[in-house]
């Protein structure tokens, strides 16, 4: 099909991909990137929320013609109940720094022009084109890929696999796991577009500004899962997302949930005249650490959410992915200057950088997060948000009920839900998790 | 539950997204069946694309037209075998605008 030996082949062109080839480019190695979509970005979902630091790590100018949306100035997080919703807002103007912090995002469009970055250090990309199964040698040491392409074989010194969450190369491979149900999430979600000082005004915003909102509670109907609003120059991305062992149990429609997220008091105001546009869905790896599969062996390497690399507390994904692209390609890049193979001994150095970087302590520090919440989906997105919600309402309320008689209703009400030893259990068991 | 929400038409949804078809080249298929799994039958229910439903004789049915590729149904029935899945040929099958 192409030249048919190259230093590195990456398979995938989302951020971890993209962050790889592009780094394995510019230091002069001849590679080749394969997308099995028409153009970079065609299959991928984000919600999206991009955070500056990991791309500014690859490409430091890069405000200067990334399609960035909306600067994030004011970050909301409610908890829903059926007709209210108790939150927090953070807003400052410190936000509106010279070279902000995060950015709203839309994916098809900034996938495009990172590939284009790529293209533009001198990696070979095609599209169109899909991994069907990695090459091996008698001695089992991964030596290329098999394309749905006609004449479809390529040879490289190493493989990265960038495929992301649904990575069936990886798996039908045999070098990590099927994911299991109650490690990834399932998101749906919608383009909502709206003009752009109506945008402004609904969320008192100016210029470039940008508000997002992480909503959780008894809109996921008691399931593992969260729920947001992200504003854009003149779209709004709305979604939700569960456990897809959740999902299944209770036998619930994404859709469904999406129009009851949609049609909550608090939500469907911000909607309200809006466009659809557009309606995905994507898994998320949600497992945490304990997911985290072997990342390299013998003439190959995983990055990305192929890695199962999310932290889903914090809900950053794609700096995650591009860490770990630039992190594999350096390693590559030191062993091909060093002319050293592409052994599992020698790329062990991977596992090794990474290790010092954000992206294996934040995901060691939350390795117990997973387990929790989803051993206690009921209370935590069920129960509580309720409660809260009803404490509120009694605490607000003036009626001509004495506040200290509010006060014990409201403690009595915690009570009688949950026991007292119940719910220090839970805080302590969530502090625990945290650690 | 919600049935206010019962009325929702997926169909509507996937409307606004392009897609390309393989015609006669369906990425998603189920093995024949006389009597569905949990598994299968549950997917009626949580595939975001509406893709499966029951037919009169009480079995599953995929339709992936409008599938948007997530690997739900794959990772739900890992375990039963129930369906064969495969990305659709490089080029085909959905294309986000937005994503
Ligand atoms: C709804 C939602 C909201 C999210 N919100 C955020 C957020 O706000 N902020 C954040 O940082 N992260 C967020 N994430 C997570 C983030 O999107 C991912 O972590 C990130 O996209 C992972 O990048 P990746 O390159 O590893 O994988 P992907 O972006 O999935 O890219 C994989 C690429 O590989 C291609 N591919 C797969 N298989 C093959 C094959 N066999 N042959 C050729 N090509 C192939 C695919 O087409 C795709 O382009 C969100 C995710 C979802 C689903
Ligand atoms: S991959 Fe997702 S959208 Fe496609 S048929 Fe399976 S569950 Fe439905």
């Amino acid at each position: 099909m192409v030249e048919q030996r190259f230093d590195a082949i990456v398979v995938g062109a989302g951020p971890s991909g993209n962050a790889a080839a592009y780094t394995l480019a510019k230091e002069g190695l001849n590679v080749l990137q394969l997308e099995r979509g028409e153009y970079a970005g065609s299959k991928n979902v984000q919600g999206a929320i991009l955070y500056s630091d990991a791309l500014e790590k690859l490409i430091p100018n890069f405000r200067e013609d990334a399609p960035l949306e909306r600067h994030v100035i004011e970050q909301r997080l409610w908890m829903l109940d059926d007709a209210s919703y108790t939150g927090m807002h953070y807003r400052s103007e410190e936000f509106n720094e010279e070279k902000p912090n995060r950015y709203t995002i839309i994916r098809a469009q900034f996938d495009k022009w990172f590939s284009q970055k790529v293209r533009d250090a001198g990696a070979t990309v095609l599209y169109e084109t899909t991994v069907k199964e990695l090459i091996r040698n008698t001695s089992g040491k991964v030596i290329g890929v098999q394309t749905d392409r006609e004449d479809g074989a390529v040879m490289a010194d190493v493989v990265i696999l960038a495929e992301g969450v649904n990575g069936l190369v990886g798996q039908r491979s045999g070098l990590r796991d099927e994911l299991k149900p109650d490690t990834v999430a399932l998101a749906v979600k919608e383009m909502h577009f709206l003009p752009r000082d109506v945008i402004e005004s609904r969320f008192n915003l100016k210029g470039d500004e940008g508000v997002v909102i992480e909503a959780m509670g008894s809109v996921t109907l008691g399931m593992t899962g969260t729920a947001f609003l992200y504003t854009n120059e003149e779209s709004i991305s709305v979604g939700i997302g569960c456990l897809v062992s959740d999902f299944t149990e209770k036998r619930e429609a994404p859709y469904e949930l999406l129009e009851r997220f949609k049609s909550h008091p608090a939500i469907a105001p911000l909607l309200a005249g809006s466009e659809v546009k557009e309606y995905a869905a994507h898994l998320i790896p949600e497992g945490g650490y304990n997911a985290i599969p072997s990342l390299f062996g013998d003439g190959w390497l995983m990055v990305g959410d192929a890695g199962h690399f999310v932290n889903a507390v914090h809900r950053e994904g794609s700096n995650l992915a591009m860490t770990t692209g630039r992190v594999a390609a350096e390693t590559v890049v030191r062993l091909h200057r060093m002319r050293k193979e592409m052994t599992k001994t020698n790329l062990a150095e991977y596992q090794e950088r990474l290790e010092k970087t954000f992206v294996l302590k934040d995901m060691r520090k939350y390795r117990k997060i997973p387990a929790f919440l989803h051993g206690n989906k009921e209370t935590l997105f069920g129960l509580y948000p309720r409660l809260l919600s009803k404490a509120a309402q009694t605490w607000f309320r003036v009626d001509g009920l004495d506040k200290k008689a509010k006060e014990k209703a409201i403690v009595s009400s915690f009570r009688q839900a949950r026991t007292l030893r119940g719910m220090i259990g839970d805080a302590f068991k969530l502090a625990r998790a945290w650690r | 539950m919600s049935t206010e929400t019962d009325a929702v038409k997926v169909e509507e949804k996937l409307y606004y997204n392009r897609y390309v078809v393989d015609a006669g080249r369906p990425h998603v298929k189920i093995r024949p069946h006389e009597v569905p799994s949990q598994a299968l039958l549950a997917l009626t229910k949580i595939c975001p694309a509406g893709c499966y439903a029951l037919n009169d004789k009480g079995q599953v049915e995929v339709t992936p037209d409008g599938c948007m590729e997530c690997g739900t149904c794959r990772i739900v029935c890992a375990d039963t075998h129930d369906i064969e899945w495969n990305y659709p040929r490089g080029g085909f099958g959905v294309l986000f605008k937005f994503g």
